[in-house]
C-alpha cells in the first residue's frame, strides 16, 4: 500500500517549475530489445525520458513504438509470445525485477489508451475503482473526495457532476477519453502512459485532450504515442523517432523538428513516407 | 469509349453500360427469387413446428383431465375394524371396491343383492386405484369409520376414455371395452351429476401405475428435478472454472491445445456412451445404486460440462479485451480483472449456455435407460440415492403401453416437457436481456 501523505509531498516537490533544458531522466532504458516470437519488434533502444514533461514517440505503423510504451508498464507481459531483455529503471529501480509487483507498477504507471475504454460502470466507479482495489482511501468520504479531485482535474467534473451515477459508457468519445485519464491519475500514479489517446477523437476533443495533457504535466511524467506530429511538436518536449524498431533519433521536440540529424527522421517530419 | 472507338475499327462492339436494363432485370430477378426460397424455407420449417404442436396439443390436452366419479361411500365398521381397535394395520385387508361398487349400486338405484356379471360390470367401472383411494381416507381420519362419506372416486381409463370421445359406441357390443348395460350406466351417472371430468390433479402427483388414470408424473417430476439440481450444482461451477482458466490464465501450448480438441469432441459424444459411462464408473465401479437420480445428475453433468464450458469460453472472449487492458492498466491483477469485469460482462452467455446445457440434459433419454432409470418407481423418491425416473423416461414407458389412456398420458407427458423447456429457453432470453451490457 502506498501511503498517502508521501504522495501528496512528492507531488508539491514535484509541481515546482523545471526548466525543459535540465529536466532530469525519470525513466532510463536501456539496450531494450522485445521479440514477438520469432519476429523481433524492437532493436536495443536507449532512452532517458525526463521527469515532469511530456515525450512524444513517433514514427510509422509497425515502428514499435506502442511495443515500448507497452514494456513501461509491463503490459506486454499479458502477450504469451512476448519477450522483453534489457533494463528499464524508473527512480533507479528496476521494473522487471521478478520481486517488484507488477500490479503495483500498474498503478505507479497508469496508462490511457487508443480507444476511450470505460468499464461498462457509473461514473463514479469507473474512477474509484482502482483506489478501492489498492486500498487507498479509508472511508466513503475521501474516496468522494478523490474521486471528484480526478474528475477535477480532468477537467470533467463541471460536465458530470450531476450524474456520477450514470453509465460512463454513455459520454461523448472525447468526455470517455478524458474519464479515462480521470481513472488512471486516480491510483496517484507518477507517470502516464497515452497511447494514441486522441486517434478516436475530433479536433475539438483533441484540443480539450491536450489541453489537459499540458496541465497534469507538472504533476506527472507524461509518454504520449501519437501519428500526430503536429501533436508532437505542439504538446511534448522530448520526442524519438521510431523507425522499423529501432530509435532513429531521439532529442528536444524542437530539434527534431527543425533540425533532424538523422536522414530518416527529415523524411517521416516533412511527410516522405509514413 | 470515345478513345477505345477511335483506336479499334468500327466492327468492334460497344462496351456493356453499367445500367444496361437486361441485366438490371437479371439481377433483380435473383434477388426476388433468393428472397422467395427463404420465404419457403421458413414456411416449411414453421408448418413443421405448427404440425408438431398441434398434433401433441390435441392428443395431450385431454390428459389434463380426469373422470372422477362422487359418491357417497358407507364405511362399513365391519368389514374395515371389526375389532374396534382403530389398528392402521388392519384396515388394509378390508375390500374397499366391493364398498365403493355398493355405492355406485346405491347411486345407480340397483338393488342390494347384485349378481356376479353386475358386480363385474360395476367394477369395470371404477378404477382398481379406488382401493388405495378409499383406504387413505379412511387411514388419514379413522373417526370417519361407520359413516358415509362422499369421496372422490377415479373412473376406470375405459370410462375415462369414453367421456373424452376416445371409445366408439357404435362398435358391435363384443369388440367395445364397455358393454351396453355399462354405457347406459355412465350415462346415467353422468346426467346425475355423479360422473365429471376435473382437471387432473393426479398427472403431477402419481408415481407409476399400470392403470392410466391412476398414474403420473410425480417420480419423474421430482427425479428431473434432483437431476438438474445435480447438474447445476457440478457442472456449472467445474465448467466456469475450467473455461475461466482454459480462456484467461492457461499458457497456449501442445497439451491445452489437446484440451481443447477434447471438449469440443465431447460435446459431440453421442449421449448413450455417456450412459455406458456412468454405468462403468458410477454403479459398477463406485457402488452407487443403480435407477438413483444422483446417478442420472452425475452422467448428465458430464454430457453438460463440455457444453458450458465452450459457451462460457465463447462468451469470455466475447468481452472486449479493452476491458481487460483498462482493468490491468488501473493495477487490478489477472483474478481481479477476470472476477470484476470480465466475468460480470460474460455472465449473460455464460448464464444462456448453461440453461441450454440444463435444457439438453432435461430432454435427455439415451444415457438414462443405461443406467436403470427406466423403472417402475411407484414412490416418490425422498433423495437423490432412491429410484426414480426422469420426463422423457417416463413419456418413453408410457409410449410404449396400448391403453387409449396412455397414450393420452404421453401426449400430456410432452406438453409438460415441452413447457419445462419453454420455460427455461425464456428464462435464458430474458437473462440474457436483464443483464447485458453494451460498452
Amino acid at each position: 500500500m502506498v501511503n498517502r501523505t508521501e504522495i501528496m509531498d512528492h507531488q508539491v516537490i514535484a509541481g515546482q517549475p523545471v526548466a525543459v533544458a535540465d529536466l532530469a531522466p525519470m525513466i532510463v532504458a536501456r539496450k531494450v530489445n522485445v521479440h514477438y516470437g520469432a519476429k523481433q519488434a524492437l532493436f536495443d533502444v536507449d532512452v532517458d525520458v525526463p521527469r515532469n514533461a511530456i515525450t512524444a514517440f513517433i514514427g510509422p505503423s509497425g515502428c514499435g513504438k506502442s511495443t515500448f510504451l507497452r514494456c513501461i508498464n509491463r503490459m506486454n507481459d499479458t502477450i504469451a509470445i512476448c519477450k522483453v531483455s534489457g533494463d528499464i529503471t524508473i527512480d533507479g529501480q528496476d521494473i522487471y525485477d521478478p520481486d517488484l509487483d507488477v500490479v503495483e507498477l500498474r498503478a505507479r504507471v497508469g496508462m490511457v489508451f487508443q480507444k476511450p475504454n470505460p468499464f461498462p460502470k457509473s461514473i463514479y466507479e469507473n474512477i474509484a475503482y482502482g483506489p478501492r482495489i489498492h486500498g487507498l482511501t479509508r472511508s466513503k468520504k475521501e474516496l468522494d473526495d478523490l474521486v471528484e479531485e480526478c474528475l477535477e482535474k480532468a477537467g470533467l467534473l463541471k460536465e458530470v457532476h450531476d450524474r456520477l451515477h450514470e453509465p460512463g459508457t454513455g459520454l461523448s468519445g472525447g468526455q470517455q477519453q478524458r474519464l479515462c485519464i480521470a481513472r488512471a491519475i486516480a491510483t496517484r500514479p507518477e507517470v502516464i502512459l497515452m497511447d494514441e489517446p486522441c486517434s478516436a477523437l475530433d479536433p475539438i476533443a483533441t484540443a480539450k485532450v491536450e489541453e489537459l495533457m499540458e496541465e497534469l504535466k507538472s504533476n506527472y511524467t507524461m509518454i504520449i504515442v501519437t501519428h500526430s506530429m503536429q501533436q508532437a511538436a505542439r504538446i511534448s518536449q522530448r520526442t524519438a523517432f521510431f523507425h522499423l524498431g529501432k530509435l532513429v533519433e531521439f532529442g528536444a521536440t524542437r530539434d527534431i523538428f527543425t533540425n533532424p540529424q538523422d536522414k530518416r527522421t527529415q523524411d517521416y517530419i516533412t511527410g516522405r513516407f509514413g | 469509349m470515345t478513345v477505345n472507338a477511335t483506336a479499334t475499327p468500327a466492327a468492334a462492339p460497344p462496351l456493356p453500360r453499367l445500367n444496361d436494363p437486361a441485366r438490371l432485370r437479371v439481377r433483380y430477378v435473383a434477388e426476388a427469387r433468393f428472397r422467395i426460397y427463404g420465404v419457403v424455407a421458413l414456411a416449411i420449417a414453421l408448418s413443421f413446428l405448427v404440425g408438431l404442436f398441434a398434433s401433441i396439443i390435441s392428443n395431450g390436452w385431454s390428459a389434463f383431465l380426469q373422470s372422477n366419479y362422487e359418491l357417497p361411500v358407507y364405511l362399513d365398521p365391519a368389514e374395515i375394524d371389526p375389532d374396534g381397535k382403530r389398528d392402521t394395520s388392519r384396515f388394509n385387508l378390508a375390500d374397499y371396491t366391493a364398498m365403493a361398487r355398493n355405492a355406485m349400486a346405491k347411486s345407480l338405484g340397483l338393488p342390494d343383492k347384485l349378481d356376479r356379471a353386475t358386480k363385474r360390470d360395476l367394477k369395470g367401472l371404477l378404477s382398481r386405484a379406488v382401493d388405495v383411494q378409499i383406504r387413505d381416507t379412511v387411514v388419514a381420519d379413522p373417526d370417519l369409520i361407520g359413516k358415509t362419506v362422499k369421496i372422490d372416486l377415479l373412473a376406470h381409463g375405459n370410462v375415462d376414455s369414453l367421456l373424452k370421445g376416445a371409445i366408439d359406441r357404435s362398435i358391435p357390443e363384443a369388440r367395445r371395452q364397455l358393454n351396453d348395460r355399462q354405457l347406459q350406466w355412465i350415462d346415467k351417472l353422468v346426467a346425475d351429476g355423479v360422473l365429471h371430468k376435473r382437471f387432473n390433479t393426479g398427472l403431477f402427483t402419481y408415481g407409476a401405475s399400470s392403470q392410466p388414470e391412476s398414474s403420473g408424473l410425480a417420480v419423474a417430476l421430482i427425479g428431473s428435478l434432483f437431476m438438474m439440481a445435480t447438474v447445476m450444482v457440478l457442472a456449472v461451477p467445474i465448467g466456469v472454472a475450467a473455461a475461466a482458466y482454459l480462456e484467461e490464465f492457461a499458457p497456449k501450448n501442445f497439451l491445452t491445445d489437446l484440451i481443447e480438441v477434447n471438449i469440443n469432441n465431447l460435446a459431440a459424444v453421442p449421449s448413450i456412451v455417456f450412459g455406458l459411462l456412468g454405468l462403468a464408473v458410477f454403479i459398477n465401479f463406485a457402488g452407487l445404486p443403480r435407477s438413483a437420480s444422483l446417478v442420472g445428475g452425475l452422467v448428465l453433468a458430464l454430457m453438460t460440462l463440455p457444453t458450458v464450458i465452450i459457451a462460457t469460453r465463447a462468451a469470455i472472449r466475447a468481452v472486449p479485451p479493452s476491458i481487460r487492458e483498462a482493468a490491468l492498466g488501473v493495477g487490478a491483477s489477472k483474478m481481479q480483472t477476470l472476477f470484476h469485469h470480465v466475468l460480470p460482462l460474460a455472465f449473460p452467455g455464460i448464464m444462456t449456455g448453461t440453461i441450454i446445457g440444463l435444457v439438453q440434459a432435461l430432454g435427455e433419454t439415451a444415457p438414462l435407460l443405461m443406467i436403470g432409470m427406466v423403472a417402475f418407481v411407484v414412490d416418490i423418491p425422498g433423495s437423490v440415492m432412491e429410484p426414480a425416473t426422469a420426463l422423457p423416461v417416463q413419456i418413453y414407458m408410457w409410449a410404449t403401453s396400448a391403453e387409449r389412456g396412455f397414450v393420452e398420458r404421453t401426449a400430456g407427458a410432452t406438453i409438460v416437457l415441452l413447457a419445462f423447456l419453454f420455460v427455461m429457453n425464456a428464462a435464458a432470453v430474458y437473462l440474457r436481456r436483464k443483464f447485458e451490457r453494451t460498452w
